[in-house]
């Protein structure tokens, strides 16, 4: 009795508590935002991802249907995440390095444009080419680069990330990978890094600490080191990734800075019966199981000023998120990090579900538990790479005030799907 | 042309400064805009008396020297004499190589030396003769500096010089050409060579001299006291020595949509560049920054872009250095870019750049100066005293301590800080016309 597609939908399309054009908040019975006068009766021109929201939920093999790419570590590139799927694969998306945007590289936003039909135009005005510096030769638009939207999916993991709405680069980044333990046991693991805007160069460092995790943890995962010290190593490694960062020199004529480059992180893997959670910063992860009768839970506990208020006692939840210092990190990966102090833990749940991994992007429009099981679709675990996407359009439609970034992992881990029933 | 293919042509660098972030709904862009020359085997703008001929980077070049021989300058007669002597100490400074001539310039021009129709060859004879023939520079006439303008044009087109410069040194108010004349003389010369003016006395017009300086991109001041012609002219033709490269533009490039709502050098001294531009492909516009040799411009740009939401970045503008090639194609030797993000921090967007907030100070000290020295001479005593009082308030807070000088010179400094001051009841001409020459000169951001 799985009463799936409503909450699916719920997501979507129940009366907005927030006005989707400027996020202000929204009475029951407002015809028009008091804020901006938007037309709340107006359709909501949002990406509503419904690709099969009506499907039976009893139906898994229409999403492997839809997804030729599903394939043991297949990279995947889709234009827009409320798309549905396979339906705009763009070729040569083989690459996800989380490297710095390539000239010339285009890879559209899925707001902005359908992708021209022939050589580099200009997203925004569909007139100009594109010159070297990644511009429009007619409006001088800025074209979109290789982070502003990135989506891989690996067997059993699939992560997404979105500059946003309101910032004009993404600042996160992710790395996703599978491994085998030597016992053969499948290993799957997500990390995911927000980079400190205030701090200079904060895409790099987000980058340089994802990669530098993810390496990290599968080196460590493959000799057979426990999952709880390897986790732990890998947030070390990735701090020293973004440390080594405030070393190099600044390019010539670069403006001084004083921030060294700082991000967050936060890391999951599935290791057999147990999944291990590590993170440092205010990035978090979420257990949703799939018998939404039960609990979901956060899992990690923010370095952030409105997190130790509230363990200290010295003020209620909504009164430390209510202050605006609320979202000061105490905690982060970077040269200038007052003590590095990775937290890790591990959890063995009884019943299958995902693990959701994210910035705060994203929870900042779910911040509870039970709003996250609310946002994320029920047959999360059988279609991560759905889910994710349908989590990131909660932040788009939230208003987007962050990157959002978010990996979704299913538990029992889904090496083989073929073994597990859908929801 | 040839000297443009010698592999010492200075190279340029772009260095933009200025606050990307805009707030939501804002379209003003302002950047400081850096162009820096260097290298090409200068001396620094050392002269090089006797060097070896082939050392060729001056070797393309051509100066003219336009001396007063109206009858005003035998008050006193000093006056000549020492105009004489610093055009002799300028000719000195001619590099080997180099061609020239000079004009006596009264109502009409004559030419002094050589005579020919044409530009000498400076080597030691050439000097020598060019020196004698300045004895025979006399004073009796008039002033039309517009034939003068035009006679050293016809002589530097005469040679196949690349770097053409002028000197021009006046006493007197441009008194027998109507106004038109004159302009319609700079008009034909703009771009076609440059010079420096420089008034001796007081007895000329400010306005006029800035003028002609300005259109021609080339400096202007005062010589007060004859004297100190001789180290002026010195200086001035060793900077034009230095001179490597010639019609430099600044080409600038805005998106579709945008407005340019000024184009300024801010140093080494205000020179409003905005009426001057001339269309360049799409999109783009030249603007004429004269010859380079071993020195660092600033220009201030200020653009107002179509509105972008929240997140989004724009290229407000793309600054480049372009030199036509013969054959028509415009090299480019450097280039800078401004941008523009939309941001909902309002700790980026209000943040000022210091190098933007430095100029904008300057340029309003310049304004700040001319405005007062204008209502002093009207008679508007309250005016001059809030426009001067403001101009010593700027001049101490933006570190202009020859500015400041100059100004303590034409009103007494009660308090700087405030802007507080008194304006003095006597006033020497030769100060305020040195204030009034002098008020465009900027200093530059201490780094």
């Amino acid at each position: 009795m799985p009463p799936l597609p409503e909450s699916a939908r719920a997501a979507q399309s129940a009366p907005p508590a927030l006005c989707p054009n400027c996020a202000d908040p929204l009475d029951a019975d407002d015809r028009f935002c008091g804020s901006c006068g938007h037309d709340l009766a107006a359709p909501v021109p949002a990406p509503a991802p419904v690709p099969a929201a009506q499907a039976p939920p009893a139906a898994p093999p229409a999403p492997a249907a839809e997804r030729p790419e599903e394939g043991p570590a297949t990279d995947a590139f889709v234009l827009a995440p409320p798309k549905p799927a396979g339906a705009a694969q763009e070729a040569g998306g083989e690459t996800l390095a989380l490297g710095v945007a390539l000239p010339g590289a285009r890879l559209s936003d899925p707001r902005e444009e359908p992708p021209a039909p022939e050589g580099p135009v200009c997203v925004a005005c569909g007139l100009g080419g594109v010159d070297d510096d990644g511009y429009c030769e007619h409006c001088g638009h800025a074209q979109p680069r290789q982070r502003d939207h990135q989506e891989q999916e690996l067997e059993g993991v699939a992560a997404v990330s979105d500059r946003g709405l309101r910032h004009h680069r993404n600042e996160d980044a992710f790395a996703v990978a599978t491994a085998s333990l030597p016992d053969g046991t499948p290993a799957v693991a997500a990390v995911v890094c927000d980079g400190v805007s205030t701090a200079y160069r904060p895409d790099d460092a987000s980058a340089a600490a994802s990669t530098a995790g993810r390496e990290s943890l599968l080196a460590s995962l493959e000799r057979g080191t426990p999952a709880e010290d390897a986790m732990r190593a890998a947030l070390m490694s990735a701090f020293e990734a973004v440390t080594a960062l405030a070393a190099e020199e600044e390019p010539p004529g670069g403006v001084p800075h004083h921030n060294a480059p700082a991000c967050t992180c936060v890391s999951a893997v599935v290791t057999g019966p147990v999944f291990t959670v590590g993170w440092i910063g205010d990035s978090r992860a979420y257990w949703i199981p799939d018998d939404r009768t039960l609990p979901a839970s956060r899992l990690t506990e923010d370095d952030s000023w409105a997190a130790r208020m509230v363990s200290a006692g010295l003020m209620s939840e909504a009164e430390a998120y209510a202050d605006e210092r609320a979202h000061a990190i105490t905690g982060w990966l970077g040269a200038d990090a007052i003590e590095v102090d990775p937290h890790v833990a591990a959890f063995q749940p009884e019943g299958p579900g995902v693990i959701v991994v994210c910035t705060d992007g994203l929870w900042n429009y779910a911040e509870s538990a039970a709003e996250m099981a609310e946002a994320i679709p029920a047959d999360a675990r059988v279609r991560p790479l759905h889910s994710a996407r349908t989590l990131l359009g909660v932040a788009l439609d939230g208003g987007g005030h962050d990157n959002v970034t978010v990996a979704v992992l299913p538990f029992p881990a889904a090496v083989s799907r073929a073994g597990f029933p859908s929801a | 042309m040839a000297i443009l293919s010698k592999p010492n042509v200075p190279q340029f660098s772009v260095d933009v400064y200025q606050n990307e972030y805009l707030p939501e709904g804002g379209r003003e862009v302002n950047a400081i805009v850096t162009v820096t020359s260097t290298g090409g085997g200068t001396t620094g703008g050392h002269p090089m008396p006797g060097a070896a001929a082939g050392s060729g980077s001056t070797a393309g070049a051509g100066v003219v020297i336009m001396v007063d021989c109206s009858g005003s300058m035998e008050y006193p007669p000093t006056k000549m004499r020492n105009a004489r002597d610093a055009t002799a100490v300028a000719i000195d400074a001619i590099r080997d190589g180099v061609a020239f001539a000079v004009i006596g310039g009264t109502h009409v021009a004559r030419e002094v030396y050589p005579a020919n129709g044409g530009l000498a060859v400076a080597d030691p004879a050439t000097r020598a003769q060019a020196k004698q023939a300045l004895r025979r520079l006399t004073a009796g006439g008039g002033t039309a500096i517009g034939t003068w303008l035009r006679l050293a044009d016809k002589l530097l087109s005469s040679g196949d010089a690349a770097i053409r410069h002028g000197i021009l040194l006046t006493d007197g108010r441009n008194e027998h050409e109507k106004p038109e004349e004159l302009q319609s003389a700079l008009d034909t010369c703009a771009g076609r060579f440059t010079c420096d003016a420089r008034g001796v006395g007081t007895d000329w017009e400010v306005k006029e001299l800035t003028g002609i300086a300005s259109a021609l991109l080339g400096s202007v001041d005062i010589v007060a006291d004859p004297a100190g012609l001789a180290a002026d002219f010195q200086a001035m033709m060793e900077k034009a020595m230095g001179k490597e490269v010639a019609d430099v533009s600044l080409r600038l490039w805005t998106p579709q949509g945008s407005e340019i709502v000024f184009v300024k050098q801010v140093a080494p001294a205000v020179e409003d560049l905005t009426a001057r531009r001339s269309e360049a492909g799409p999109r783009a516009g030249d603007y004429p920054t004269g010859s380079w040799g071993d020195e660092s411009r600033d220009y201030h740009v200020c653009v107002r872009v179509p509105n972008a939401g929240v997140g989004q970045e724009m290229l407000a503008a793309r600054m480049s250095l372009v030199l036509p090639q013969p054959d028509g194609t415009p090299q480019v030797l450097a280039q800078g870019l401004v941008r523009a993000l939309w941001t909902d921090d309002m700790a980026a967007s209000t943040r000022i750049n210091p190098q933007v907030a430095h100029y904008t100070g300057q340029a309003e000290l310049a304004q700040a100066i001319q405005q007062g020295l204008e209502a002093r001479k009207s008679g508007d005593m309250d005016g001059a005293t809030a426009k001067l009082g403001r101009a010593v308030q700027l001049a101490s807070a933006l570190g202009n301590e020859d500015t400041a000088k100059l100004l303590a010179k034409v009103v007494d400094v009660v308090d700087a800080p405030s802007g507080t001051v008194r304006l003095k009841a006597r006033v020497a001409d030769a100060d305020e016309m040195t204030l009034e020459t002098r008020s465009t000169k900027t200093v530059r951001v201490k780094k």
